[in-house]
């Protein structure tokens, strides 16, 4: 099982590095509107067998260290692993 | 220990963690102002006989993921969480600050500075509660002048916290007007616990203790800690 966790500074909450990227982007000529700055984190978690049990304990880890819930949102994606070729 | 002028020394654990750079200011410091200073390394999961003890500056495990949230589960964190619960009193500069925050001691969250840049200055501070013991030997209102050096100093709570915090007087020092180096919300430059036992602040008071150096405010706060530590310690003050 693999898990994917994107970290994202909340809505409303100020992110200067989003908005020097913004910046930098529309200085190169880019039409965008906004950029926010956020983290991935790739979890490979051997072989979970049960993908509820896994999402509540990649859950608990984003709760416990890989976010800060009072700043950050996060979002959890669990995929089976690749077939070792 | 006793020292030859008959004061009692104190002892204040500093503790070390991989990436601290301002561990040995705050040691030196706490020395010259009374106190018998020990360095505690991140590992350990207990502490010694302690009447205080100081997260200092630096970049704890190079500031990965977040400032502080790698540091908030070393076995010396756990120990120190269990002395600030038993009501022990902790003092977090800087990165000791952003630890924590990270372990929830401390209300809020340290953001990076609204300019990006990383600043070093000396700012000027006002004491806006002086009922802790870690501001015993100042007066609310106080203007000190204390060095910054941060990347990541921008206080963050959300409208309610903030006004909760307000409300309890858990901001011990503001930026004073004008002189916020990174866009803390209410120009929060330190902030307590509820109890009153746990205090955090950006600015380094290990750094203002000598005047070589342009400013001996940060004596005053640290001076403050080693008198309170004295009187915990049952010593005769």
């Amino acid at each position: 099982m693999k898990a994917t966790i994107l970290v994202r500074p909340k809505t409303g909450i100020l992110d200067p590095q989003g908005e020097a990227v913004e910046a930098s982007l529309r200085q190169l000529g880019f039409p965008v509107e906004r950029a926010r700055v956020g983290r991935l984190v790739d979890l490979e978690l051997g072989d979970a067998a049960d993908p509820a049990a896994a999402r509540e304990q990649v859950d608990q880890m984003c709760r416990r260290l890989l976010a800060n819930p009072l700043i950050e949102s996060y979002e959890i994606t669990l995929a089976e692993a690749e077939p070792a070729s | 220990m006793r020292e030859a002028d008959g004061l009692f020394r104190p002892r204040i654990g500093v503790v070390v963690f991989p990436g601290a750079c301002d561990d040995r200011d705050a040691l030196l410091a706490l020395e010259r102002l009374g106190a018998e200073a020990v360095p505690v390394w991140h590992q350990e999961a207990t502490l010694p006989d302690l009447a205080a003890v100081v997260l200092p500056g630096g970049f704890s495990y190079g500031d990965y993921l977040r400032c502080g949230a790698i540091a908030r589960f070393s076995p010396a964190m756990e120990a120190v969480t269990r002395f600030a619960e038993a009501g022990g009193p902790v003092l977090g500069i800087c990165n000791g600050f952003q630890v924590l925050c990270e372990a929830d001691l401390l209300p809020g969250a340290l953001r990076p500075n609204v300019s990006l840049s990383f600043v070093c200055r000396d700012v000027q501070l006002v004491v806006e509660n002086a009922g802790t013991e870690f501001m015993g030997r100042c007066e609310a209102g106080q203007r000190l002048s204390i060095p910054v050096k941060h990347g990541e100093g921008c206080w963050f709570a959300e409208p309610d916290l903030v006004a909760s915090v307000e409300r309890a007087g858990q901001v011990v020092l503001r930026y004073a007007a004008g002189e916020n180096p990174n866009g803390s919300v209410g120009d929060v430059a330190g902030v307590c616990n509820e109890d009153g036992n746990v205090f955090g602040l950006m600015p380094h008071p290990e750094h203002a203790v000598d005047p070589l150096l342009g400013s001996t405010d940060g004596a005053v706060i640290l001076g403050s800690l080693v008198d309170a530590a004295r009187e915990r310690s049952g010593a005769p003050v």
